[in-house]
């Protein structure tokens, strides 16, 4: 009797979990149009939005959505370390889809040479292509210390409040003007200096890491703190709608604006007014990074100049170094014309700072310019880890010796499709499961309702099993659950046939019902294990779709010997213990 | 209790030698015809460009083609999906996109041709594929190596669970639902895709599980009733299993149906391979499988398995051992004699 009480704690347990597992939940996702495609913002950036759903993931075709595959295109000239090369091309390609601002985007490396680029909702090829194809373009350019932007920032505010986006405008909740800067205490500060002596480095014959290193302690140490102080009394002074939500930075050209305030800025700067009123020969570039600060998350932008020192093309190499003075850094190599450039601009920039730009993001934070650099310079990574210096390493190559890519495969599922899917779907799994209840209750009655009880279940603990792994459904993998609703009362026919079986033979009701489940394990097993490493080898050898119809396979084999086994035979145990087997069965 | 095929005494393995004809005859058409003319593969696999248009009126399909032929998107090969609003354009294009560089170059080809033909608006994309031949041949070549390691391992599996002649009769009877399987496939024009894959590897597995219910039960009956010649215990355990045979096929039958008529267009494809597998398994099961199980004890009887296989386990000679020397060798010449 204990026992029974345990097994029924058991079932209501996983019945517990599975709920809990399939409660719905926030998520952020893109936001949708009445045909499920996605909106667009004023830049071309999906829309994101928050809602409640119940969190199975849906695959690209389900939800609509464009994969692609990437290989370096080697049309144009043989590329020679195509695992570097892929390497370098993931770096710009992740860049990219980071800043296109699409939730759970898939950019992964597969085998050696390939890259993978799913984006979920997303429903223009064309442009992911484009996104992805473009080659990279880094360039070095020094951060604006006249304060070029704080002098504007009236007019900015000026023009908007004509255009009639006064302060109203500024979104709710913005943390108070003043203050925001000052929270951003303590910035691991990056430097960059020139890689040993000047002559030495000229002769090449320099070992990577200097000794000495005079003037080093600027990296890490304080930036510039004469700036932050002022912001609070500029939002205050004006009151406009821009400076409402720019916050100052430590260094100057150095802006915060709070991540969900992107877009709106992002808005406000491409009003053909504003463009005319920002300082010329000025270029604002959003930082890749973001920092979170009392739960919200700010983006930084930086003010540069927009004549680049270096560019990407000046660049011969650059790799990480760890050094025990040091900390980790980056050297990196430039050629003789670009060295000699380089060498002059940095000089005149002293204790500037020099934005590393991939394509149109800053990558991280700018590090300060120590001293003039030659053809060899190194960037200190102010305390960040080797990964860190790693990443920056790759994108100096990535700039420096750009990937052509070509799309080898393009799937492109309209979110309208998708939808379409999902609603037949679901009414084909809801017709199997009527016409297979009305099959077990026809035949077997009163057994045939436990068994319709274990299926329902078995519904649940699948859907449990997949929310709970994360699994992504797809629309083979929902065709699968649709039929394996079918398959999974396998187990109680083979178990039911046993019992009657044993009943013919004469045995007590009890009896009969221990004998047929105890008989009918072993065909249910060796069955369910064989339709498991189907979907094994499935998992192993499929890609997408296949992938998610293997898992739903796997989840529903799980699910169909926990509910036929287990569940349905405690059901009768119950059954047993209120009737006290004076009853007759109907099976 | 309703009770259906209870209790029956069908001789289910004598029509053994008519239910090989058919299928043989089956599988003669229908893997002759493929082996002539190939099968149908999708894009997946010999690479290419698709497009899934749906459009806001019924297109004039004769102006969609002439007009895609016109723009040099040729031998486009234009479907209906579904609907007469919809449509898919195949184009094969392989040739032509390894020159432009992308995958997708036919696919922009195409929406050019259409925005010139029938307007921006009046239809939309809703899928678009390119696959480059490189993919394709990957695709193609994971595929096989799938269904191979698939039949390998089940292969493995029933060879420690079961003695070597119940796996070798198993593996001959999935052997059998592949061969059928494709056999159907081409008789029906359907096309290779990952999904119908997908649904060759479910029927395998659908067939294999079958087959095992039988063997389970012929393996019990082996054990209780020693004396019983092997044909006899065959007929006795597909027939006892007859019921649980016809609940499960109805019921899976029932969820395949539900997916062949509501779940569209896009799986169907995959509920009608998966529909003539529940057919080929059950076939199989009692039709390849077990006449194949007799002919090898034939062959080898049970005793010269033993001598031989020092593989074979113990517990495996415990559970399949059945009858003495003399009795296993008049099997066949009794009850079996249509095999010999």
């Amino acid at each position: 009797m204990s026992n029974l009480k345990l097994r029924v704690g058991i079932i209501l347990g996983l019945i517990a979990a599975s709920i809990w597992a399939l409660a719905p939940r926030t998520v952020v996702e893109l936001k949708r149009g009445p045909n499920g495609e996605p909106v667009y913002n004023i830049d071309s950036l999906p829309v994101l939005d928050t809602t409640r759903r119940v969190p199975l993931r849906e695959g690209l075709d389900l939800q609509g959505g464009i994969h692609l595959e990437l290989e370096p295109d080697e049309s144009k000239g043989a590329i020679a370390n195509r695992s570097d090369a892929i390497d370098r091309a993931l770096t710009v390609v992740r860049t990219r889809i980071d800043a296109f601002g699409v939730t759970e985007p898939v950019v992964q490396k597969v085998g050696t040479d390939r890259i993978i680029v799913e984006l979920p909702g997303v429903d223009d090829p064309a442009r992911a292509r484009s996104i992805v194809e473009q080659s990279a373009f880094l360039q070095f350019q020094i951060v604006d210390k006249t304060q070029a932007l704080d002098k504007v920032i009236p007019r900015i505010d000026q023009i908007l409040k004509t255009k009639g986006i006064g302060s109203v405008a500024a979104s709710p909740g913005v943390a108070p003007a003043n203050g925001v800067a000052g929270l951003f205490s303590a910035p691991t500060d990056t430097g960059a200096k020139a890689a040993g002596t000047q002559k030495g480095a000229e002769k090449g014959a320099e070992k990577g890491a200097p000794k000495g290193a005079a003037g080093a302690k600027a990296a890490g140490g304080k930036p510039d703190s004469s700036a932050p102080a002022d912001t609070g009394a500029l939002a205050a002074l004006t009151g406009g709608a821009f400076s409402k939500i720019v916050q100052q930075g430590q260094m100057p050209g150095e802006y915060y604006v709070a991540k969900s305030d992107m877009g709106t800025v992002g808005r406000y700067l491409a009003i053909p007014d504003v463009v005319a009123a920002l300082p010329p020969g000025k270029v604002i570039r959003w930082s890749s990074d973001s920092v979170s600060l009392a739960g919200r998350t700010y983006k930084a932008f930086y003010v540069l100049d927009a004549r680049p020192i270096a560019t990407g093309e000046n660049l011969i190499d650059a790799k990480p170094m760890s050094d025990p003075t040091e900390g980790t850094l980056v050297t990196f190599q430039l050629n003789r014309e670009g060295g000699r450039r380089f060498q002059i601009e940095t000089g005149r920039h002293i204790k500037d700072y020099m934005a590393i730009v991939l394509d149109t993001l800053a990558m991280g934070r700018p590090p300060v310019i120590e001293g003039a650099i030659g053809t060899r310079g190194q960037i200190t990574m102010g305390g960040r880890d080797l990964q860190a210096a790693q990443d920056l390493a790759l994108v100096l190559r990535a700039g420096a010796l750009p990937v052509p890519l070509k799309v080898v495969d393009m799937r492109a599922i309209g979110a309208s499709l998708g939808q379409d899917s999902v609603r037949a779907g679901i009414r084909a799994g809801i017709i199997a499961v009527t016409l297979v209840i009305v099959i077990m209750l026809g035949y077997y009655r009163f057994s045939g309702l436990l068994a319709v009880g274990g299926l329902l279940l078995y519904v649940l603990y699948t859907l449990a099993v997949l929310a709970g792994f994360d699994a992504v459904l797809t629309l083979p993998g929902l065709a699968g659950f649709v039929l394996s609703i079918g398959i999974a009362v396998d187990a109680n026919v083979l178990i039911f046939e046993r019992i009657r079986e044993e009943m013919d033979h004469g045995k007590t009701i009890r009896t009969a019902i221990d004998e047929g489940f105890r008989h009918a394990m072993s065909a249910i097993i060796d069955s369910n294990v064989t339709t498991a490493l189907t979907a094994a080898v499935l998992y192993q050898y499929g890609t997408g779709p296949i992938r998610g119809f293997a898992v739903t396979l796997i989840a529903g084999i799980l699910a169909s010997m926990v509910t036929s086994i287990f569940v349905v035979r405690t059901f009768f145990s119950l059954w047993l213990a209120r009737t006290r087997g004076t009853q007759a069965l109907s099976i | 209790m309703i009770r259906i095929f209870h209790g029956t005494h069908y001789d289910f393995i004598k029509a053994w030698r008519i239910m090989a004809i058919t299928t043989v005859v089956f599988i003669v058409i229908g893997i002759g015809s493929l082996l002539v003319r190939g099968l149908h593969y999708s894009i997946d696999f010999t690479g290419g460009t698709l497009v899934q248009l749906r459009f806001t009126t019924a297109p004039d399909v004769g102006r969609l083609r002439s007009a895609l032929d016109r723009g040099g998107v040729h031998d486009a090969e234009i479907q209906a999906f579904g609907s007469d609003k919809e449509y898919t354009v195949r184009a094969q294009g392989a040739g032509s996109t390894a020159q432009t560089g992308s995958a997708d170059a036919v696919a922009l080809q195409v929406e050019g041709v259409l925005d010139r033909e029938f307007g921006h608006d009046s239809y939309r994309v809703v899928r678009s594929e390119a696959v480059s031949a490189r993919v394709g041949g990957e695709l193609r070549r994971n595929a096989l190596i799938a269904i191979l390691i698939s039949f390998g391992v089940t292969l493995l599996y029933l060879a420690i669970r079961f003695e070597w002649r119940f796996g070798v009769a198993a593996d001959l009877a999935t052997l059998h639902d592949i061969l059928t399987t494709l056999a159907f496939i081409k008789l029906m024009n359907i096309e290779i895709s990952l999904t119908v894959v997908a649904a060759i590897l479910t029927v395998i597995g659908y067939s294999m599980n079958d087959t095992i219910i039988i063997f389970d039960r012929v393996r019990e009956n082996l054990r209780r009733r020693r004396r019983e010649p092997l044909y006899d215990t065959l007929n006795r355990s597909v027939n006892e299993t007859l019921p649980r045979s016809v609940m499960t096929h109805l019921t899976a039958l029932a969820a395949t149906l539900a997916l062949l008529i509501f779940a569209g267009e896009v799986i169907r494809p995959f509920a009608w391979v998966m529909a003539f597998g529940i057919v080929t398994g059950t076939f199989s099961s009692i039709y390849v499988a077990a006449p194949v199980l007799l002919w090898i004890e034939r062959r080898w009887p049970r005793e010269a398995a033993q001598g031989g296989g020092a593989s074979a386990r113990a517990e495996s000679r415990r559970a399949v051992r059945t009858e003495p020397e003399g009795r296993a060798a008049k099997v066949p010449a009794g009850g079996a004699a249509p095999l010999a």
